[in-house]
């Protein structure tokens, strides 16, 4: 039995699940988390991030038996216990970030963790953190925006927007 | 810029809504009212289990609802209750081109709907009341456009006949707007309020309705939020890949590494002792790359248990019939090829030699050879399907592009009554044309017919990259002419493309005779010459044109350059007069409305202001899939060939947009794509086999390189027509026009890091 933290909840993975499964296969095939997704499971690709201790992995490479005891968030547990979405999950939508919506918990996931570590990134800041994180529909223009929004937000500057000539552009 | 718009939390009353407030505070741990679908929750942590749950809920549910509040519901395409809940039926896949969105707009906009009110909802798959149920062609918008403004007309109609039975009016006297019915003298009355009573009225003739006039339009041309971006920013279950049925199991399936190769034997019995493992098998299959290629299958309780024993599988493939394709001697022998004439001509105007002979001077003589490799999709899900095969009835969750023949596909090969297979459409992590194929769909219905449980296919990365239906390589060898005018006087390719059957071309590897600029010149010869080839091709983003456009495109400049002209002078004198080739077809390009885009590319991006040394600005234009568009780029290359591509400018005119953000994002995606495209991307083969498995060898444009864009649309008069393709084409001629310009170094070979390009 491997015990570990799943957005705030206590959860026990039975015996019968190989320790060398990848966490993001616990989490969805076991735990019925489907939000962080596979795309490449070489951690090339992004699409399966979330935090570890708060700390963004790509859980397609990271086992089960190496995150025992530890706390997971998913984008399930992203928004507020009300409900309310994170600012970058508002940020997302009124910047009507997603087309085919595939990548996009991972990259809101890798954009969390850049904010908890830097609440106000600039452009190269943002560029480098989500480098990780690939869009095949290339909605990186908008996801830059919608982090400057949110980030803005978050420091309490109200209606944010893009503060730079490269994330022009988007919505 | 006019505020995206978001709709009221108000409408969340959706049960799919109130089922994921639900799910979010199960997954905070609180516990959820209990719902007649938790109990598919219960497994997890408020995750999967959503779109089995809708399934075995929406007969029940509909008739429920139907009984419980008489639901006004005029066509297959949208009800309204007493409650004032419009519910549109998006027809079509959602594979990031936006359609739930925009065919709802469509529908609301015909219904004077206010969108706040609006929910939309994927409908069934059915032949009998949608037609075909499909994304491909950027065809979504033109195909349905009639149909849906009609759905929308229709009940309005009824609507406002309702109410005008109720006031005793004239129906002429009453209007709608903002889901109400107005009268002039003052009165309205809501569409919630109206719904039972216009249930029952008789519904009127399509056709004799009145569609508004654009002056008329209240929703189009502004920005909206995907109508389901709040699912997407939260991770529910919408996915195929996300599908969860009781008892399910998991597949991979694995084939040939050479195309059509077959599966002799393999270690089954090893396999089957691999824990987790409940079966593995091999298929014959039926020998079409579309359906069932020959392989093995491995069925597991999860998924890792199933991939981690497909490392373990050894397999013994005939390849006595496999492909033996090699990208190294396709390039040796196009290269012979291009020395001699095509063996076939497509299209011979004028006389192309006369002019060759007359022009004396060399320099007004241009000879060129381009080539592209193959690419592959790679759509960020994986291709992936789950079946359940039960009662006689074969059911379906695909995340699939093509639908309907997906029916017809899986009834022909296993033998079940087309009546008998049900598909249901998921959500497309990415299309780009890889989904109109449907082998993943028969591959697991295969499988399915043989498990007794419900079962999901999942393929690996790997799987997915070397078994796609690529993008065809091509090889052009070009001859062109300019005039003492300096106006474009012959025109010559040598198109060296493949063959699968050894008679036409290969599946996006062909050339019509049309295609531009043969049109417009007085002398223009396409020969073509075709190379076999045992490699799966299909159609993606744009096909024909995301190839031969980097070739036309930067051909023309470099013609323009012989003529000593300006590159937008050039195109435009190309274009000529102001006319329709085909009036009447949305496919045959408009001289004027190609003249307009670039014209509106050249001054928004101020073509003619000089830029510094070692800065260049490229522009191209290109025709598909009816969309005039044209591209400006502006790119600097250092000594050591790195690039920065500083901004890209679209100029569109597919007609009126329907959802500016959408149409923008489109664009802004296209550019995306094709940088990708034109800088890493590139499949090769060796002995039949895909060299590339996953994105470390084949690269995506990351963050980091996206420029910003710019997009400006004009709204010309004609009828809209799709963008999910035709701003890619002129994408990679603009940058390799600009690199040109900047540099001096003409690029005819792709990716650029083949030949020694980096990003700066």
């Amino acid at each position: 039995m491997t015990t570990l933290t799943v957005n705030g909840r206590s959860v026990t993975i039975q015996n019968d699940v190989d320790l060398s499964t990848p966490l993001l296969w616990v989490l969805r095939d076991h735990l019925g988390l489907v939000g962080a997704k596979y795309g490449c499971g070489i951690a090339q690709c992004g699409a399966c991030t979330l935090h570890l201790n708060g700390t963004p992995i790509r859980s397609c490479s990271v086992p089960l038996a190496a995150v025992a005891g530890q706390s997971v968030t998913t984008i399930e547990g992203l928004a507020a216990k009300d409900g309310k979405l994170h600012p970058l999950q508002q940020a997302w939508v009124e910047h009507d970030v997603p087309q085919c919506g595939y990548c996009q918990a991972g990259q809101i996931m890798s954009a969390a963790a850049l904010l908890k570590q830097n609440p106000k990134p600039n452009d190269a800041e943002i560029d480098n953190a989500m480098s990780g994180n690939l869009c095949r529909c290339g909605t990186y223009l908008r996801i830059r925006a919608a982090i400057h929004t949110a980030a803005d937000r978050m420091n309490g500057q109200g209606n944010g927007g893009s503060k730079s000539g490269k994330s022009g552009g988007a919505v | 810029m006019s505020a995206l718009i978001t709709r009221n939390a108000s409408v969340a009353r959706g049960k799919d809504d109130a089922h994921i407030h639900a799910l979010m505070n199960h997954v905070l741990g609180e516990v959820p009212a209990m719902s007649r679908r938790s109990f598919l929750s219960l497994a997890g942590l408020g995750g999967s289990g959503l779109i089995i749950a809708f399934c075995m809920d929406d007969a029940a549910s509909a008739s429920e609802t139907k009984a419980a509040t008489n639901l006004f519901a005029p066509n297959a395409y949208l009800n309204i209750a007493p409650d004032g809940v419009i519910t549109i039926y998006s027809k079509g896949p959602e594979i990031g081109q936006g359609i739930k969105t925009a065919y709802a707009l469509i529908v609301a906009e015909e219904l004077d709907a206010n969108w706040n009110d609006v929910r939309v909802e994927q409908a069934p798959i059915d032949q009998a009341l949608y037609g075909w149920q499909g994304a491909g062609g950027s065809t979504s918008i033109p195909n349905n456009w009639d149909t849906l403004r009609q759905a929308g007309a229709v009940a309005r109609s009824m609507l406002i006949a309702a109410a005008a039975v109720k006031w005793k009016v004239d129906a002429a006297s009453c209007f709608a707007k903002d889901s109400k019915v107005h009268c002039r003298d003052g009165r309205n009355l809501s569409y919630g309020a109206l719904a039972n009573d216009a249930a029952s009225q008789t519904v009127p003739d399509a056709k004799t309705l009145k569609l508004k006039e654009r002056k008329d339009y209240s929703l189009f041309g502004k920005r909206y939020t995907g109508v389901d971006n709040v699912k997407v920013v939260t991770g529910q279950p919408l996915f195929g890949i996300d599908t969860t049925l009781p008892g399910m199991l998991y597949a991979v399936y694995q084939k040939c590494p050479a195309f059509g190769g077959v599966a002799k034997s393999a270690n089954l019995d090893d396999i089957r002792t691999l824990p987790g493992v409940k079966d593995a098998f091999i298929i014959e299959g039926n020998g079409q790359a579309t359906e069932v290629l020959s392989g093995v299958a491995i069925v597991a309780n999860s998924t890792w248990a199933a991939f981690k024993a497909k490392q373990q599988l050894q397999v013994e493939w005939d390849e006595a019939n496999a492909s033996k394709d090699s990208w190294q001697s396709f390039m040796q022998r196009a290269t012979e090829i291009a020395k001699q004439p095509g063996q076939e001509t497509i299209n011979d105007v004028g006389n192309v030699d006369d002019v060759f002979k007359r022009t004396t001077d060399s320099a007004k003589i241009v000879d060129a050879y381009y080539y592209y490799p193959f690419v592959s999709h790679a759509t960020l899900e994986p291709q992936n399907c789950a079946a359940w095969y039960h009662d006689g009835v074969m059911e379906i969750w695909a995340p699939s592009q093509n639908a309907t023949q997906a029916v017809q596909q899986v009834s022909k090969l296993l033998d079940i009554a087309p009546a008998n297979v049900r598909v249901h459409q998921t959500r497309v992590g990415g299309g780009f044309g890889r989904r109109l194929m449907n082998d993943y769909v028969c591959e697991v219905a295969t499988i399915a017919k043989r498990t007794s449980a419900p079962v999901k296919l999942t393929w690996t990365r790997e799987d997915d990259m070397t078994h796609d239906f690529y993008r065809v390589g091509g090889f052009h060898s070009l001859r062109g002419a300019v005039d003492e005018q300096g106006k474009l006087a012959a025109w010559q390719n040598h198109f060296i493309s493949f063959t699968a059957d050894g008679k036409k071309p290969i599946s996006g590897g062909d050339m019509p005779a049309g295609e531009f600029p043969a049109l417009l010149l007085s002398n223009y010869r396409l020969m073509q010459t075709l190379m076999p080839s045992g490699t799966p091709c299909g159609p993606l983003r744009a096909p024909r044109s995301n190839s031969i456009a980097f070739v036309i495109q930067s051909f023309i400049h470099e013609l323009a350059v012989a003529a000593k002209r300006d590159h937008v002078e050039f195109l435009l004198g190309i274009m000529g007069e102001p006319r329709w080739l085909k009036p009447g077809d949305i496919r045959a390009l408009n001289t004027g409305r190609a003249a307009n885009v670039i014209r509106l590319a050249a001054e928004k991006s101020e073509w003619n202001k000089p830029l510094p040394k070692g800065r260049g600005r490229g522009i191209a234009f290109h025709f598909s899939h009816a969309g005039h568009v044209a591209v400006v780029a502006e790119v600097s290359v250092s000594s050591n060939k790195q690039l920065t591509v500083h901004n890209v400018l679209v100029a569109a005119d597919v007609g009126p947009i329907i959802n500016l953000s959408g149409a923008e994002a489109q664009a802004q995606g296209a550019v995306t794509d094709g940088l990708s495209m034109m800088f890493a991307q590139q499949i090769t083969l060796s002995n039949g086999r895909v060299q590339q498995t996953n994105f470390d060898q084949y690269e995506l444009l990351r963050m980091p390189h996206a420029p910003p864009v710019k997009v400006h649309f004009i709204q010309s008069e004609y009828n809209p027509t799709g963008l999910g393709e035709p701003a890619l084409p002129p994408l990679i001629p603009a940058v390799c026009n600009a690199i040109f310009n900047a540099t001096g170094e003409r690029i005819r070979t792709l990716p650029l890091t083949k030949l020694g390009f980096k990003w700066a």
